[in-house]
């Protein structure tokens, strides 16, 4: 569209500008979190440590192992700290299991009763169908602040307050927003092949589970995707349903570790952030293509 | 499939199939978003603080309402968040994804770049910015200072909570931006073509062709907007609980969740969840009313 060379330029220069702006708080975090607690507040930009060479030994004491209190060459005594995987109050790994958990059933729940809706609404002829259909797609606009209170009510009745299941089990009914984005892709498999594996004698859940699914890999690896980013990203949810530290979520623990250190020590709290958010980014490398086209689906068809 | 009148025989047969395959969503609709909202329909009017029984107030709430300080503040304070983060990062979306769009090196990290905030999780989204507004030694704050700008204590000054929250919510435009430039994509060539034979500049190119080609893009995510933007809870909850000084970004959703479940007025939360929710509602349906003037549908026209 911009095809003159002159607003060309311009543009690159103002993107590139902008691109500075965008990546800089996240540079700045990794850079935080690899300086030692007493250089925080004296470095300025400097990227790394005053003494670069001791920059992958900060990094091993901010993010496992800590370091005692010292003496330093000037004789000025340096405060010990616990490293953040080690931390005693804390415990990140047993948080990253807890996340894995809800992870792994909600997906595995979400996926497969999404893509049994997603059929009864796209492959399925009944009368009613687009109406209910209707109701579904109005679904997503209901807030979740709307139910939050007598859902948590629902979850104290049934005792799961304090337990992992109120952050898993409704992901095993399906979700709106899914059950939408698997229609879209079941309705453009052709009808021809459904037919004809009818005349071949399969019943709905042959199709179902011999053709449609198999054909559907890219658009299920789409909702387990953005199912998984959105359990690894969820706080209001932990935050109403879990009441002891054992049971947190790393969303939730990362917010009570922030919360136990008064004084704020920058370097770990910012490790401890590069930790929570490397594996989305490593995700997010792995499988960009997937991400992107999920994106696109759901926003052009809306 | 072959689509039967409702008169035909098979249409009962036909509806429980069809309800059979939807039953997972039936299911988990009833237990999780129809048995809530009767419940919170009846809350409304109670007294109720979760351990006694729920006694019936009548109007009481809504009265209460009318009187309450709070719920005029974070009323007013969510809709000036809403009036500039959404506009605005509307804007910006708009204008990173044009550029985004244009052919010059290094497109694929540029894009990358953009979208990578949005994977970061809200909490560290929240923890990341207290450290950039930081009014010390706060990255935005040393940059000003390296241009002679003596920064403001961002989230300890009432004027500035609320711009540094509008400010933040900047960052993560790219989810929106991947849309605009899925639909920019779409935009046949020709069309540039003409309006460059046509003698158009390329403001004129932008405004005359681009925005109309994508207006259903820029709908979709204004609605989306819309619903999300009203309900922002845990980033402003982690990095100024309690809205930081006067309250001035004390939000809806921080509103309803402490009367919920720091204070334990869960009928009076109900009523407020129910503000909300009519609202959004509100603003969704006017969204959609303005939509039919202002947006271009394609396939309408051909």
């Amino acid at each position: 569209m911009m095809d003159s060379p002159l607003l060309r330029y311009v543009g690159l220069v103002v993107l590139v500008i902008l691109c500075a702006v965008f990546v800089s708080p996240l540079l700045w975090m990794l850079s935080t979190s690899l300086k030692p607690q007493e250089e925080i507040k004296t470095s300025g930009f400097a990227a790394l440590p005053d003494n670069p060479s001791r920059t992958l030994q900060y990094a091993y004491e901010n993010y496992y192992a800590g370091r005692d209190k010292f003496v330093d060459d000037r004789g000025i005594e340096r405060t010990g700290y616990e490293g953040v995987l080690t931390s005693d109050n804390v415990h990140f790994i047993l948080y990253l299991r807890n996340t894995l958990i809800v992870a792994v059933f909600s997906v595995a729940g979400v996926v497969f009763a999404s893509a049994i809706c997603a059929y009864g609404f796209a492959k399925v002829a009944w009368p009613g169908r687009d109406p209910v259909f209707a109701v579904v797609l109005a679904t997503m606009m209901i807030p979740f602040p709307a139910v939050m209170i007598p859902t948590y009510f629902i979850f104290k009745f049934l005792g799961w307050i304090g337990t992992l299941a109120p952050l898993w089990v409704p992901a095993c009914f399906g979700t709106a927003f899914n059950i939408f984005l698997l229609r879209q892709f079941f309705m453009q498999i052709p009808g021809d092949l459904s037919e004809a594996a009818r005349i071949d004698g399969l019943n709905h859940w042959g199709i179902f589970w011999r053709i449609v699914l198999p054909l559907s890999r890219p658009a299920l690896a789409v909702v387990a995707l953005f199912h998984t980013m959105y359990v690894w990203n969820d706080y209001i949810g932990p935050l109403i349903y879990l009441n002891h530290q054992d049971t947190f979520t790393l969303a939730l623990g990362l917010q009570f570790y922030q919360a136990q250190h008064g004084g704020t020590p920058w370097n770990l709290l910012m490790a401890a952030c590069t930790l929570i958010t490397a594996p989305l980014l490593i995700l997010f490398v792995m499988s960009q293509r997937t991400f992107i086209e999920g994106i696109t689906t759901t926003g052009m068809k809306g | 499939m072959i689509k039967r009148g409702p008169t035909s025989g098979h249409s009962a047969h036909d509806l429980l199939t069809g309800l059979a395959w939807i039953s997972p969503w039936l299911v988990g609709f009833a237990a999780f978003m129809f048995l809530p909202i009767c419940i919170s329909a009846y809350l409304a009017f109670c007294q109720f603080n979760g351990l006694r029984a729920p006694v019936f107030t009548g109007l009481e709430n809504v009265r209460t309402l009318f009187t309450d300080p709070t719920f005029w503040k974070v009323l007013k304070n969510t809709s000036i968040y809403a009036a500039f983060a959404l506009p605005l990062g509307t804007l910006l979306a708009l204008a990173l994804a044009v550029l985004l769009n244009m052919r010059v090196p290094g497109r694929t990290l540029w894009r990358a770049i953009i979208f990578v905030p949005t994977l970061v999780p809200l909490v560290a989204v929240a923890m990341i910015w207290m450290w950039i507004f930081n009014g010390r030694y706060g990255l935005i704050n040393m940059c000003l200072g390296a241009v002679g700008i003596e920064g403001p204590n961002w989230l300890g000054d009432a004027n500035w909570t609320m711009p540094a929250m509008i400010l933040l919510s900047f960052w993560t435009v790219g989810h929106a931006v991947v849309i605009y430039l899925a639909g920019l994509q779409d935009v046949p060539r020709a069309l540039y073509e003409a309006a460059h034979v046509d003698g158009a500049t390329a403001w004129q190119r932008l405004r005359f062709v681009t925005v109309p080609m994508i207006s259903p893009s820029i709908f979709f995510n204004v609605v989306i907007g819309i619903i999300f933007v009203w309900q922002v809870f845990a980033v402003p909850q982690i990095m100024i609980p309690n809205g930081g000084p006067g309250r001035n970004a004390y939000f809806y959703t921080m509103y309803v969740y402490d009367v919920a479940f720091e204070h334990q007025r869960f009928g009076y939360a109900c009523i407020l969840s129910w503000v909300q929710l009519f609202i959004i509602l509100a603003l969704t349906a006017l969204a959609f009313r303005l939509s039919k003037r202002l947006v271009f549908y394609r396939g309408a026209v051909t």
